[in-house]
């Protein structure tokens, strides 16, 4: 930096000895120059840490997950007896399979809509309760009791080619206080 | 050679003492100020100190002890790292093993935890010092800043190391914790517009903190990242900014009474 204000001194003295007029005007377009390599310089190093920025958010989102798969096959509908909630795929995959009373069948979210702790059925009170802060479901989803603010929310359900229940957890029913999921979504029952 | 003030005086002009401490030293005023800015440990702290700054009464010392709490946790966690693994597979058993089998592993633990609670305990108080004193007035407003984005720093280690035992209690913490997230407008899957803005639970601010979209290895190996290397080193960063802006903005404060 030293250097160049020595050349940029010695320039200007150059100048000077051929007229006044033409110092001024040459000091003029050196620092509009100047000013012009100023910005570009600035925006390169803005542009540069915009980029890079942009890339370490982009970085934590990752491509690939080593997570169960969202569409799952639970078996065949003659496995499940009426009125009966199948808790087998709640650790993998946090979804029960449900089959009420009347024989229709469908996949429900085992999360709380509280927070999301994962509620568990009791089979002799014939409801779900969740551990965390008491909140109490009846077999169809819909909440009664607790701090729960809507009922649980529901997956697609639906037969497979080879004849097995699928479960499509990226089509959701989401629960609407105070409402039988059955009725809001009548899609999500799954009568065979 | 058989007088201890000689043996004393022989290590004295040994040319490795010389090399480490550079020059001799006298009780005299210049040479205890040259201790201090001679010192890189001790050169943010300042050479003299005024009488009102050590009012224990008026500061509480809590600042300090603050400090005092993250270098133990530094200390501690450090050795910690060595017997433990962030994995889900291993982590809880590797707590029982420091609990159990390790030498001195349960004091360590034990420092670790309860040093992590004293710290989030004594930085409120700190704050709540620097509140009713008015500590945080011209000139020391961009200071109080600083003290801030610390104090969130402080709850963000103590939250991401809330999870590394992979116990019931830092699992379910971190379940609601990053529900929270998902519920924050513009930036979760539950939150208002996420619809609208095609947010799902896999490209919302969730998903970026647990690796995935369950809380599972990945989010274990985050905040274990997190806990042990990301966030303390840009705590230390900003702490010495911190001490760097006590003595700029006029030392410690003190009563203005005094002088």
């Amino acid at each position: 930096m030293q250097d160049d204000k020595e050349l940029m001194k010695g320039h200007h003295e150059e100048k000077a000895v051929h007229g006044t007029t033409h110092a001024a005007a040459g000091q003029a377009e050196s620092d509009s120059r100047r000013q012009f390599l100023n910005r570009v310089g600035w925006a390169s190093l803005a542009g540069f840490l915009a980029i890079n920025t942009a890339a370490f958010l982009r970085f934590f989102y990752p491509r690939v997950l080593f997570e169960p798969a969202s569409r799952f096959k639970v078996g065949f509908p003659a496995d499940y007896p009426p009125g009966t909630v199948n808790s087998q795929y709640q650790k993998e995959f946090g979804t029960w399979i449900i089959r009420l009373q009347d024989g229709s069948f469908f996949a429900m979210e085992s999360r709380c809509t509280h927070l999301g702790c994962t509620p568990s059925w009791m089979e002799a009170q014939k409801k779900f309760k969740c551990p965390c802060h008491g909140s109490g479901y009846y077999i169809t989803g819909l909440n009664f009791e607790g701090p729960a603010p809507r009922p649980m929310d529901r997956f697609k359900l639906s037969i497979a080619e080879d004849g097995q229940l699928q479960v499509d957890k990226t089509i959701k029913y989401p629960g609407i206080p105070g409402k039988e999921s059955g009725e809001v979504y009548p899609q999500s029952l799954l009568r065979v | 050679m058989k007088n201890p003030t000689d043996i004393k005086e022989k290590v004295r002009k040994n040319l490795i003492w010389k090399s480490v401490f550079r020059r001799d030293y006298r009780n005299t005023v210049r040479d205890r100020a040259q201790a201090i800015f001679g010192n890189i440990f001790l050169h943010l702290h300042p050479v003299q100190v005024r009488e009102g700054a050590v009012k224990l009464r008026f500061t509480w010392g809590m600042g300090g002890i603050t400090f005092f709490a993250f270098i133990i946790l530094v200390i501690t966690g450090v050795v910690l790292m060595f017997y433990y693994h962030p994995s889900i597979d291993q982590a809880y058993s590797d707590i029982k093993d420091l609990e159990f089998q390790v030498p001195f592993g349960v004091i360590l633990r034990n420092l670790h935890r309860w040093g992590a609670h004293f710290m989030v305990i004594v930085v409120m108080i700190h704050m709540f010092r620097v509140f009713m004193t008015g500590s945080y007035k011209a000139p020391r407003q961009f200071n109080w800043g600083i003290g801030v984005i610390l104090l969130v720093l402080t709850f963000l280690l103590s939250f991401t190391g809330y999870l590394t035992p992979w116990d019931q209690l830092g699992f379910w913490a971190i379940t609601v914790g990053t529900n929270m997230g998902a519920a924050t407008p513009l930036l979760g899957y539950q939150g208002p517009f996420s619809e609208f803005l095609h947010i799902t639970p896999f490209n919302d601010v969730r998903f970026a903190l647990l690796g995935g979209s369950r809380v599972a290895d990945n989010a274990l190996l985050r905040a274990y990242i997190w806990h042990c290397v990301a966030i303390p080193l840009v705590s230390v960063i900003l702490m010495f900014v911190h001490f760097w802006r006590v003595r700029k903005d006029g030392g410690i404060s003190k009563p203005q009474t005094q002088k």
